[in-house]
């Protein structure tokens, strides 16, 4: 019942700002749905022992934690959207890097829109049926394109036709990966309802292996251009960087969440197969692929915005990694998916910030952020802090978790390409934020050089409410996320 | 049983020059006129045996006995053919691939002859023939190996006996374009046309006269006839029984592709001349599939 | 019935050499149509003798999605934008035709491992829908006009369709329906993207959509 709630009211409300007309009233509706949403939530963590998973939809503990994280993000995404779309004018208005004129899309459509993007990522997490989960991705998918298409000028339409291009393609092979695993239990007999999750890994002994792998390839491919992996990743920097700044946060901070939601499910029924090494030397290979890719890409990077994208492919590496590992892994994996959605929530709001700021997206224009904005040069800096894995936070502990799993099963190659990425894309970071922030503007030619001005509470209380989540989880490790790990772990890879 | 090859192998020396003149009937037909006799080609054969034959101081004897090659090949070609289950006198395994060279033997002999008078034009066509031989020739092969492999024989006048019914339409479309590509029919050359700059065949034998011309026109119709009759086999339905109704079959099919011919030429215009690849590409993937698709 | 299926077999791979032989775009659309009417013909032959009142309303759908909304919502963008033929494709067309044969032999050779010990129809069709797949991945490579990628994408879902039906395989009611539904709102997105994209750049190569690149 309270899943039912959970998927209907954000979709509910989000029809009915289709057709209202006012803006206003749009924004009201989106905040309050999204606090409504992240109440629920919180009461099911306590109460969800009693939802009874169905064939098609429950909550697992893998599935709540992801849900919740997403409602958080949402909640925090929605107030910063409110104050956003205030500030931004209707009308015309001149672009900031290339003097063209442009319009934006209308309020209800945005918002509209994104409380779509909420249900559907709700349905992702709470969906115990793989071709539910499809659907589910391909509508996340569809929801999200006309939020890239906020700010209506040829960039972000170049963005959002690569977006919908790459990931629908991707997601029709998923499709064919879910057919392939249904031939797979073909001669199980008649099962019915083969996909769902239950009697997936009842009869996953009976499966047959050769489908069952070239199934998986083809589900990884597929979800993996979702998530933003390397080489599958074209789309991500385009549209993470031209998207406006709330709803990258949601597309980084959630999105590519959800999709490696659907990745470990299939991995569970692959281990439960006895295939575990096969897709754990997938996760390995891609997850090192997108450390490279990223590493190399962020050296030579001058947009900030593309800069956080190419960390998200990073990441998501990095947890992929992590479940290929296995073991501590896994639960250093999750923790990972935790501490980046909170991060990176945070700096994309905060370079939203700055844009508004400086009206441009070049790092090399951005400088004296710290005598300008205050707060948000604070928070700029705690987050890229963050974000390439200092202590105190906790993307700090999840990496070290993850090293230590790679150390365990002795796979010293892989922990020297991983260290070595994350060292590269550590300096190049620092040497990119470090001198946004601290360094005074010289009044040359194409830097911005803004006078103070009002940081409202609305684009920094969010953020900082992120950032002080991130700082916590670094230094204390609540007990219940502590069994809930545990718990994820057991549950994928069984010790 | 001899009986019947020699009455198939009377029938195409002494019928084929009657290819001709059903193509012109039935473009005349299309068009709305009379058209020229059915046998038309018999007497222009009477007219030109009559002739003598008027040789440029340019050439040599290879102009002089290109004719003759092309006649014998095409002779010893329609002794390897078969008509449907008519088998004929010559049958060896992978007599396909001889038929083949033969082919390519009396192209030679064509280009040869052509590039012997010194002239630009049949230079010119020339190149232009062997071009789309090279592209026609792997259609042709490959359509006679996915024959041999739906049949399981390799000598042609078995494989027809021994044919299945699977891709059949598909190599039937295919070796019918390598007729028109191999023929100097539309879409591939206009046999009608006067302009030398726009000929691919006619241009190449456009110097010979007298009984030369005559040879070269039989040896034309030969080679249409072994074409023609591949063709057919491949579309006359399995159920024939008796040797003589098989032949009489394979007869009326031949005259079917015939008047596909000159359908095909009224209704058609001619390719532009960068689209030929194409088609003639397309023709060896018609074979590539029906082979793909026996050997799965 | 065997020569039924192998009538249709043929015919689908020739009708996908016409897709990727074409530069035409309206033909292309046609060729699109007659594909999705031939594999909802080999889905009702197949399922002929099991027929419920699920698999019926699930190929019509099919049929009126595939064969009448999207082909004409399709040819309305390419007509309001005057757009006739693909000009200038990044693989010329006899080279599309010649890699066209490469892929069928592929998904051909990929098509021996996977073997069932189901029945003959099935056999057949498992390399078909495989080639339908990666022909619909060539094309959306292999053009340049952001219609023909759409096309793409759509015979890509039409090979995985034809995977799906030739395979028996039975997925529940609603989520067959929800599939053929996002795959719907999916082109109209991409179709209004289309036109867009046409609108604001006045032409429709999305080769000369590369402004934000890194290299």
């Amino acid at each position: 019942m309270a899943i039912w709630l959970l998927l209907l009211v954000p979709a509910a409300a989000g029809l009915f700002c289709f057709l209202s007309r006012s803006s206003s009233l749009c924004r009201y509706i989106l905040c309050m749905a999204a606090v409504f949403h992240f109440l629920l939530v919180t009461w099911l963590w306590t109460h969800h022992g009693k939802t009874i998973p169905s064939a098609w939809i429950g909550l697992d503990d893998v599935g709540l934690l992801f849900l919740s994280i997403t409602s958080l993000l949402f909640l925090g995404s929605s107030v910063y959207t409110f104050g956003y779309l205030k500030a931004e004018a209707q009308g015309h208005r001149k672009d900031l890097e290339e003097n063209i004129f442009f319009k934006n899309s209308h309020d209800s459509v945005f918002t509209g829109c994104l409380l779509l993007f909420l249900s559907t990522m709700t349905l992702v997490t709470v969906s115990r049926h793989l071709g539910l989960m499809w659907v589910a991705i391909e509508a996340t998918t569809l929801s999200s394109a006309p939020l890239i298409y906020y700010h209506r000028h040829h960039r972000s339409l170049e963005a959002v036709w690569k977006y919908i291009l790459i990931c629908s393609i991707g997601i029709a092979l998923a499709m064919l990966g879910n057919f392939f695993i249904v031939v797979a239990g073909s001669e199980i007999g008649d099962t019915g309802n083969l996909l769902s999750l239950g009697e997936l890994t009842a009869n996953a002994s009976n499966l047959n292996p050769t489908w069952l792998k070239a199934a998986f390839v083809l589900c990884f491919v597929g979800y993996g251009t979702k998530m933003g992996l390397a080489p599958m990743h074209n789309w991500l920097p385009d549209a993470h960087s031209e998207a406006p700044s709330s709803v990258s946060a949601l597309l980084s901070g959630a999105l590519l969440n959800c999709a490696f939601l659907v990745l470990l499910r299939i991995h569970v029924v692959m281990i439960a197969a006895g295939l575990g090494q096969t897709s754990s030397q997938l996760f390995v290979l891609l997850g090192l692929i997108s450390l490279v890719f990223a590493a190399v890409f962020i050296i030579g990077q001058k947009d900030f915005k593309r800069m956080l994208a190419y960390s998200s492919v990073e990441h998501m590496g990095i947890i992929a990694l992590g479940i290929g590992i296995g073991g501590i892994g896994i639960s250093g994996s999750i923790f990972h998916a935790i501490n980046h959605s909170l991060v990176k929530g945070m700096l994309f709001m905060t370079a939203g910030n700055i844009m508004t700021a400086y009206q441009t997206k070049n790092i090399d224009s951005v400088r004296g952020l710290l005598y300008t904005r205050p707060i948000t040069a604070m928070l700029w800096l705690a987050g890229s802090i963050a974000i390439i894995g200092s202590p105190p936070f906790g993307t700090f502990l999840s990496e070290l978790t993850i090293l230590g799993g790679m150390i365990d099963t002795h796979r010293y190659g892989v922990a020297a390409v991983y260290l070595l990425t994350l060292g590269i894309i550590f300096a190049a970071l620092s040497a990119k934020v470090l001198p946004m922030i601290f360094l005074r503007p010289t009044g040359e030619l194409g830097q911005e050089n803004p006078l103070p001005g009002p940081e409202p509470a609305w684009s920094v209380a969010p953020l900082a409410v992120f950032g002080i989540f991130a700082l916590i989880l670094g230094v204390y490790m609540p007990p219940w996320l502590s069994k809930v790990l545990d718990e994820i772990t057991r549950y994928v890879g069984g010790q | 049983m001899k009986y019947i090859i020699t009455t198939h192998l009377l029938f195409t020396l002494i019928l084929c020059p009657v290819i001709p003149g059903i193509i012109q009937k039935v473009k005349a037909f299309f068009a709305g006129r009379k058209g020229k006799p059915v046998l038309q080609m018999y007497y222009d054969w009477g007219k030109l045996l009559r002739k003598g034959a008027v040789y440029s101081r340019t050439t040599t004897w290879i102009f002089k006995a290109s004719p003759l090659i092309s006649v014998a090949t095409g002779i010893i070609g329609v002794m390897l053919v078969p008509l449907g289950k008519t088998p004929n006198l010559l049958s060896f395994p992978g007599d396909m691939i001889l038929l083949v060279y033969l082919f390519g033997f009396a192209r030679f002999a064509t280009v040869l002859a052509a590039l012997d008078t010194g002239s630009a034009f049949e230079g010119m066509g020339a190149s232009r023939e062997v071009q789309f031989s090279m592209l026609a020739e792997p259609a042709m092969l490959l359509g006679l190996c996915a024959l041999s492999a739906l049949s399981g024989e390799t000598s042609m006048s078995t494989m027809f006996t021994s044919l299945q019914a699977g891709t059949r339409p598909v190599l039937a479309a295919a070796i019918f374009i390598v007729l028109l590509a191999e023929n100097s029919r539309i879409p591939f050359d206009d046999p009608n046309t006067h302009l030398e700059l726009t000929m691919i065949h006619e241009v190449m034998i456009l110097d010979h006269s007298g009984p030369d011309l005559a040879f070269i026109e039989y040896g034309a119709a030969l080679k249409f006839w072994i074409y023609a009759s591949l063709t057919a086999s491949l579309i006359v339905p399995p159920g024939f029984s008796g040797e003589w109704k098989s032949l009489g079959a394979g007869l009326i099919a031949l005259i079917l592709v015939v008047a596909a011919v000159g359908i095909v030429e009224s209704v058609m215009a001619r390719l532009k001349l960068t689209r030929v690849p194409q088609l003639l590409v397309g023709a060896t993937i018609l074979s590539l599939i029906s082979l793909i698709l026996i050997i799965r | 019935m065997n020569s039924i299926f192998n009538f249709l077999m043929i015919l689908l791979i020739l009708l996908n050499f016409r897709l990727l032989s074409s530069s035409r775009l309206i033909p292309c659309i046609h060729t699109f149509v007659m594909q999705a009417v031939i594999l909802t013909l080999v889905a009702w032959l197949t399922h002929r003798h099991n027929l419920n009142i699920h698999l019926i309303i699930l190929m019509s759908v099919n049929v009126i999605l595939k064969a009448i909304a999207l082909p004409w919502m399709l040819s309305r963008v390419a007509h309001k934008r005057a757009i006739s033929r693909e000009l200038d494709p990044i693989v010329g067309y006899t080279a599309s035709l010649i890699i066209g044969a490469l892929l069928l032999g592929i998904s051909v050779l990929i098509s021996q491992p996977l073997y069932l010990s189901h029945t003959a129809v099935e056999n057949f069709f498992l390399p078909i829908s495989l080639f339908t797949i990666f022909s619909g991945l060539f094309i959306t490579i292999a053009r340049k006009k952001a219609i023909t990628q759409v096309l793409g994408y759509m015979v890509m879902e039409n090979g995985i369709y034809t995977f799906g039906m030739a395979m028996a395989i039975h997925e529940p009611f609603i989520v067959e329906l929800s599939v053929l539904l996002d795959i719907f709102v999916a082109v109209l997105i991409m179709g209004v993207a289309i036109f867009h994209i046409s609108r604001e750049f006045d032409h429709m190569d999305t080769d000369r959509l590369s402004v934000l690149r890194d290299l």
